[in-house]
């Protein structure tokens, strides 16, 4: 077959637009020529005889008539094992290997294989001879860290296929063929440890997908008791600048009850990488005891790396969280941010000079939004195991204001909604997750009749605070008074979290539970307390006290012997049950 | 060699077109008006159709005029020579020196790789207490100064150039009024920090497009600085103007807006820049601190917007002080607990207080009658507005401490501090 090749006929930013003669398909990989380098594109429209393609790097020095080559293939991330641990750009190029190769800075036309080529892996087969077998189905595993990594066969492969060898028990490299496989012709197709796939397309080797019922931990009391996530759910974080966004993701990449956290750095500050990279290393996984880097992949391509490789970034992220949960893994994507991918999106609209939507964006943002949240789920596998993508995404909305396009298709299409407000971030309120605005449609650790009775105090205190601002405390009942101390000490104790306390960040689910019970008690009596001086005081010492018990580990002395002494004050404030509370905690007995 | 062709098609605002072959994208060409010669930029190619955006603007731009191709993109000398010079936006000296052609640099280049960076942790001491003390300049920090128009930011940033412990500033001057590039040069010169500096500077007189190439031209020089093992600080104002020169450009070309007249990819050409901040691994750094004026002090304006979602952090500048509260370092903590002892407590404890000093300030203004706490407050709150956050103020970290426990003492006891004892009892002032 002779190459396909065009030539370059109009140039405009990252867009050019290329005359060709053969026949090219839409999201085609091309490459076109530059001097001594070659630019990876993308083909984005194809009108006639001329087919626009998008380049993933600088494009200066491009001039008309300069050829480009075709590959026929589309934009694919190589899956096999070696992918943990790996630091990426958005077209899966190792950086530290591009840093050895060019140096300090990204040169244009560098690029390198995803996985190591010569590294050796051990294989077992766990195929026979004779079996057959079909796509996402595994012949073997080879050991990666602390995970068992299955070899499948390919995705991209129809039908079934009958083993005709496979080699012993032994080490081979990535590329190495270790199974034939014939299909129903008797054609027969080489089988390595590692493939392509087209990271535009969702894997869908699986026999169903089921509903995400399952919470997953983020260890966030928050977001577990009152806003959870379940496993194979989604869920968006939109909030304006410094409202910590990021780091919450970065304490839930270190807290998260799951096997796999792959980070998408995308169009974000690069500073934050550099965090991750030197910090993760250090830390241990919870789970293994081992490096928490080996449970990670980060896909970091930062706001000043070309925008079109922005773009595939989440595509190349999702792809290989979506092959980690072929093997049966808890794979948790955390996209920071999807506003960048948007605008990725737009900026290429811009250029296309397609109508544009609202602010500028293009018509199609709303499918594309739901698609790649789509691509979350928690599945059954051929082999009859279940595994997950949970995909948690930032929005960094225009102004902070959540009524822009990229919130409201985000908001159409995610199980969980944690709103982050300026007024809770400014007041140094962390996590700043707003409680009147955000919601859930997962189930909790939490009995849902107890979230509801602690949502019901946040908000009649909030009421009542908006209240006291116009007519004073002066002019506010002591009853009223009380329930606003009892929504702001629930607020200080249970909602607020010390991420950089070691003990304080990582609130298990027994934990919450155990808390809830003793908040539900202390926030659901009636106290004799004279003034609103008293009752001030007395919440006071009681905040005091369970924000120290919120630092002791759960159940050592120190946690019991505090305990004791939130009892004892419970008990001068001759506080007794209603009714209410006491149904609520005689419900599960546990 | 290079083509002269002396047919150009189409003029619009700093935008002209021309039929011509071979010509690459980003190439620099030169042109000949009646009013002498101008570089101009290719920003898009369509066929035979040639799209420049010209450095000196379309005025008096003839059908006629020639056009030479350079075959070479937009670059900067680089040597030591530099330190001290004045350029314009077209890389043409400004004060009388000689124009510099050895070591040609290309502007605008590609992205540092993020392996190669390494965690920012070390100060940048500016003698400032309201940024030193309270929110801590770190190098390779890249900080935007939020401000309305008339607040004393280029004060501000000739004060910082001026005591910062950098090696080498770099300003770029964007829409600058020609009395404030004036009142640069003087303060520089004056405070002998003219040597170490080189001033890039595009007044509010000279053509559009030459403001849309200061950045660059400034990072680019930092960043072969910042190669050389120097710590460069580079000092940018105002970005705001830098954005609206994008605006006008892409509003001529017919490009699609996206927010208030924006292009589509403001985010991406701010970030572009701003993200030239480094600290690299086994050399130097490069810091930016960027005046950026937000229209009616309102920070949604898509400039500010997108900034802070950039930046690590901003100032806040307002009524002639950096605002306390608006003001956030966000790499301090990577800094402020290895300075003093008693840095960060006392950072934490006077801001404390200053907050409730402002809640009772607010209940003083309605009319409600003051305790024997609320005037301790409003001594406190006079007094550090006088002493802390006066823009004269000039104190190393250290003083400010000082100055700090001073404040304290003069106005509270120990215990209504809010201080550990272990602190309070080393620090207090004896009297």
């Amino acid at each position: 077959m002779t190459e396909n090749t065009g030539r370059v006929v109009s140039i405009n930013g990252n867009l050019l637009s290329v005359e060709f003669d053969g026949n090219v398909s839409m999201n085609e990989i091309c490459y076109v020529k530059v001097d001594n380098t070659e630019l990876k594109s993308e083909v984005i429209r194809i009108r006639g005889r001329i087919a626009q393609i998008q380049v993933y790097e600088m494009t200066g020095g491009i001039k008309c008539g300069d050829r480009v080559r075709f590959t026929s293939e589309m934009l694919s991330a190589q899956l096999g094992p070696g992918l943990l641990g790996q630091i990426y750009d958005g077209l899966q190029n190792p950086l530290p290997l591009l840093a050895e190769r060019a140096g300090w800075f990204l040169e244009r036309g560098n690029y390198a294989d995803g996985l190591n080529a010569e590294k050796k892996w051990e294989f077992t087969p766990t195929a026979q001879i004779g079996d057959s077998l079909q796509a996402g189905e595994s012949i073997g595993t080879v050991p990666e860290g602390p995970f068992t990594h299955k070899i499948f066969i390919p995705f991209y492969l129809l039908g079934r296929y009958t083993v005709k060898s496979i080699v012993p028990k032994g080490e081979y490299t990535v590329k190495e063929t270790v199974a034939v496989i014939a299909d129903e012709r008797g054609r027969e197709t080489p089988v390595a440890l590692s493939f392509q796939w087209p990271v535009k397309r969702a894997i869908k080797c699986y026999s169903e997908r089921l509903a995400p019922v399952e919470t997953m931990e983020t260890k966030v009391r928050l977001i577990d008791s009152f806003f959870p996530v379940a496993k194979g759910g989604t869920y968006c974080t939109p909030g304006p600048f410094g409202a910590g966004k990021t780091v919450l993701q970065h304490t839930t990449s270190k807290y998260a009850d799951v096997d796999i956290v792959i980070i998408a750095a995308c169009g974000e500050r690069a500073g934050e990488v550099v965090e991750t990279l030197t910090e993760f290393p250090e830390l241990t996984d919870p789970k293994t005891g081992r490096s928490l880097m080996e449970r990670t992949i980060i896909i970091c391509n930062t706001s000043s790396m070309p925008v079109a490789s922005r773009e595939a970034s989440v595509y190349t992220s999702v792809t290989l969280a979506e092959y980690y949960r072929q093997m049966g893994l808890n794979v948790l994507l955390l996209a920071d941010s999807t506003s960048r991918w948007a605008q990725a999106l737009r900026e290429m609209s811009g250029r296309l000079e397609e109508i544009p939507g609202e602010e500028a964006f293009p018509a199609y943002l709303e499918s594309y939004i739901a698609a790649f949240y789509e691509r979350a789920g928690y599945v059954r596998l051929p082999d009859g195991s279940t595994g997950s993508v949970t995909i948690g995404g930032t929005v960094s909305p225009a102004g902070g204001n959540f009524e822009e396009p990229v919130t409201q298709a985000t908001l159409k299409v995610v199980g969980a909604f944690h709103g982050l407000s300026r007024e809770r971030s400014d007041a140094r309120k962390y996590p700043a997750i707003d409680p009147l605005i955000s919601w859930s449609k997962y189930p909790g650790v939490i009995d849902p009749t107890k979230t509801e009775f602690c949502k019901h105090i946040i908000q009649h205190g909030n009421e009542i605070n908006a209240m006291m601002k116009v007519v004073g405390e002066e002019g506010t009942s002591l009853s009223d008074y009380i329930t606003y101390l009892k929504s702001e000490m629930l607020d200080a104790v249970y909602l607020q979290q010390n991420s950089f306390d070691l003990i304080d960040a990582n609130c298990t689910k027994a934990r919450q539970r155990y808390v809830t019970d003793k908040l539900i008690c202390i926030l659901g009596s009636e106290y004799i307390l004279d003034s609103k001086d008293d009752a001030r005081a007395f919440f006071n010492r009681m905040r005091q006290r369970f924000i120290n018990w919120n630092y002791t580990e759960f159940e050592s002395d120190a946690f019991k012997k505090t305990e004791t002494e939130i009892d004892e004050l419970y008990a001068q404030g001759n506080g007794t049950l209603t009714a209410e509370s006491k149904k609520l905690l005689s419900k599960d007995g546990e | 060699m290079n083509k002269v062709y002396n047919r150009i098609e189409s003029i619009i605002g700093s935008v002209i077109t021309v039929r011509a072959e071979g010509v690459r994208y980003n190439e620099l060409a030169e042109i000949h008006t009646r009013f002498g010669k101008s570089l101009a930029q290719v920003n898009k190619i369509d066929g035979d159709i040639v799209s420049l955006q010209v450095f000196a603007g379309g005025q008096g731009v003839s059908t006629g005029d020639e056009i030479r191709f350079l075959g070479r993109d937009m670059r900067i000398s680089f040597s030591e020579d530099l330190l001290g010079r004045i350029f314009n936006g077209s890389g043409e000296p400004r004060d009388k020196g000689p124009a510099l052609t050895e070591n040609m640099q290309s502007i605008g280049g590609p992205s540092v790789n993020p392996t190669k960076r390494i965690l920012a942790n070390r100060m940048m001491r500016t003698n400032i207490p309201m940024i030193d003390m309270f929110n801590t300049l770190v190098v390779s920090q890249k900080l935007p100064i939020f401000s309305i128009s008339g607040e004393p930011y280029n004060q501000l940033l000739a004060r910082i150039a001026l005591q910062a412990e950098a090696d080498v500033i770099v300003l770029g001057g964007m829409g600058l009024k020609y009395d404030d590039f004036l009142y640069f040069k003087d303060e520089l010169s004056k405070g002998g920090a003219l040597s170490k500096t080189v001033m890039f500077i595009h007044t509010a007189s000279d053509p559009t497009v030459e403001c849309m190439m200061i950045p660059d031209m400034v990072l680019a020089v930092a960043e072969q600085f910042a190669l050389q093992n120097k710590d460069v600080l580079v000092l940018l104002t105002d970005m705001t103007n830098f954005a609206d020169a994008m605006k006008e450009i892409a509003i001529t070309q017919e490009q699609v807006p996206s927010n208030r007249g924006y292009p589509g990819d403001l985010y991406s050409q701010l970030a572009a820049r701003y993200e030239k901040a480094v600290d690299f691994a086994d050399s130097g750094s490069v810091t930016v601190l960027a005046v950026t004026t937000m229209p009616g002090d309102d920070v949604t304006h898509p400039v500010p917007d997108n900034t802070g979602y950039i930046t690590e952090g901003q100032y806040y500048l307002k009524g002639g002080r950096i605002e306390p509260f608006g003001s956030l370092s966000r790499l301090k903590q990577n800094v402020n607990g290895k300075t003093r002892r008693d840095h960060r407590a006392l950072m934490d404890a006077m801001i404390r207080l200053y907050s409730a000093y402002k809640e009772t300030l607010e209940k003083k203004n309605m009319g409600f009658s003051m305790s024997r706490w609320d005037e301790k407050l409003l001594k406190y709150g006079s007094l550090f507005e006088k002493k802390m956050m006066d823009l004269s103020v000039n104190l190393s970290l250290e003083e400010s401490l000082d100055l700090g426990w001073e404040i304290l003492a003069d106005c509270f006891q120990k215990d209504e501090t809010g201080i550990k004892s272990a602190l309070t009892d080393e620090f207090w002032p004896k009297k």
